[in-house]
């Protein structure tokens, strides 16, 4: 067995445990680390494969921004185990398990199109680099960039809109 | 062989930096406790041996040897993790930063850069789990104010740090340090050093930004509920984040560990000295806003990095472009 699978399969333990963490454990701040640990696993993988750039962007992005970010949350509104009265909506499981279809149909397709599709070339090996990803970023796909960047922004001030404090003198 | 170069190497180079930080911390807080009292006009520690040198050695045995406690309501497995999620970051940063020409800390790797965003991305996690699990209100006032104050100064940081990046032209550290640059471009990062130092000061939760342990209005902020050893870690990992931001700005801005003028460039084993030299007179920088400037209020905090850090480092990256696009 070579050490890269050897690493590989470690690392996927992990991976799979602290998925499995986040949907079994009964705090959601428990859940919320879970997931980070998750993260970064994911991270280590894209470092595996050649993609430096989407490992940084995952760490930066999703453990240091969206975790925090659910942190927060949980900690203003309150952490009170799952599985509360709060917990049961009817709707709930129904939902979950249709995204979980979604999910499932979504990796099989990129399986089966990878399996008869063209093996991974050098070039494909290079598009992990940050040069790389970015001048495939702003020119061929310049246009959903600037879209995504137009909804953060009408997001940004939407949010500013609802926070403000209504002046003194209007009702 | 391949073992050797892939396991043992980068391994014994893990332990050797731990040791040199663990020890550079130790006296950290000696330098740091000696030149306060010479600013206050007191002696400062000179008990323990000579000079007080003896002094860290005092204080670690007793950290050591404190009672354990855990508060009874604490969330036990967050509450014990977090002192060690502090620490990490600020140990692991470390692993892009060159050390002497060519050699990185542990490995030069193409997204030097965004290593430093994302771990600096990670380093708040420490801090707000501590204050949440110790089931405190002052622990967790004082963990959501330092990860607002962390999170918002961290924006300003990252815009410099992409002038910084656009001028470099790559993302790994090593190379930046050997790039030569032209005399505008010096100036140019100089005039931008205060600005990045005031991020860091907030980003390490150093005086005068210390709000989230202001003694007087939140007992001791997150660290509140922690003792002994536990307490140490968070200790150690404020200090051993100033030796790292210290490396990293001598790294960006002061040539890392280059002498001027390109000056004995052919001794390799003269950078780590050089290195530990500039950091040694960034670190008097931190001490020395901490002896001389007070703490501002927490609004005016939020003020000043929103209303103030942020369009400034904006500007500051526009201008940089067009530098860049023209004069390069």
């Amino acid at each position: 067995m070579s050490a890269s699978l050897v690493f590989f399969i470690v690392v996927a333990a992990v991976s799979l445990t602290s998925a499995l963490g986040v949907v079994t454990s009964r705090w959601p701040i428990h859940s919320a680390l879970f997931m980070l640990v998750n993260f970064i696993t994911l991270a280590v993988f894209y470092v595996t494969l050649g993609a430096q750039f989407l490992a940084a962007a995952q760490v930066i992005i999703y453990a240091g921004g969206i975790v925090i970010l659910i942190l927060f949350v949980v900690m203003l509104i309150g952490s009170e185990k799952i599985g509360g009265p709060s917990g049961h909506r009817l709707w709930t499981p129904y939902a979950g398990v249709a995204l979980g279809v979604l999910m499932l149909a979504t990796m099989i397709y990129t399986f089966a199109s990878s399996l008869f599709g063209a093996p991974g070339t050098a070039d494909a090996i290079e598009a992990g680099h940050p040069k790389a990803v970015g001048m495939t970023l702003f020119t061929q796909y310049i246009l959903p960039i600037e879209m995504a960047a137009v909804l953060l922004l009408v997001a940004l001030i939407g949010a500013l809109l609802l926070a403000r404090q209504p002046k003194a003198g209007a009702q | 062989m391949d073992w050797i170069n892939l396991l043992l190497l980068p391994v014994l180079r893990s332990v050797a930096l731990i040791v040199v930080l663990l020890t550079g911390f130790a006296y950290l807080t000696w330098y740091e406790r000696k030149l306060l009292a010479r600013f206050q006009v007191r002696i400062g520690p000179n008990r323990a041996g000579p000079y007080g040198l003896l002094q860290p050695i005092a204080d670690a045995v007793k950290a050591v040897f404190k009672e354990e406690i855990v508060p009874n309501m604490a969330d036990k497995a967050v509450y014990m993790l977090a002192p060690a999620l502090a620490l990490i970051p600020a140990l692991i940063i470390w692993a892009v930063i060159p050390v002497a020409k060519g050699v990185p800390a542990i490995a030069d790797v193409n997204i030097g850069f965004l290593w430093i965003l994302a771990i600096a991305g990670i380093e708040s996690y420490g801090i707000i789990l501590a204050g949440w699990s110790s089931n405190n209100n002052y622990s967790l006032l004082g963990a959501l104010r330092s990860s607002a104050q962390m999170i918002s100064y961290e924006l300003p940081l990252g815009v410099f740090l992409v002038s910084i990046l656009m001028l470099a032209g790559g993302f790994s550290l090593v190379s930046l340090v050997e790039t030569p640059r032209a005399w505008w471009e010096w100036i140019w990062l100089w005039l931008m050093f205060p600005l990045f130092f005031i991020c860091i000061l907030a980003e390490t939760n150093r005086s005068p930004f210390d709000l989230p342990e202001t003694e007087n209005e939140l007992v001791a902020g997150f660290q509140t509920e922690y003792g002994g050893i536990k307490f140490a870690l968070f200790f150690m990992a404020e200090y051993i984040n100033m030796i790292t931001t210290s490396a990293i700005m001598a790294t960006l801005f002061f040539g890392g560990y280059r002498l001027p003028f390109g000056l004995l460039g052919d001794v390799i084993w003269l950078g780590p000295f050089v290195l530990a030299a500039k950091v040694i007179i960034l670190l008097f920088l931190f001490i020395w806003v901490r002896a001389s400037v007070g703490r501002p209020r927490y609004d005016q905090l939020m003020q000043f990095n929103w209303k103030f850090l942020l369009p400034v480092a904006l500007g500051y990256m526009i201008i940089t472009t067009l530098l860049t696009v023209f004069l390069k």
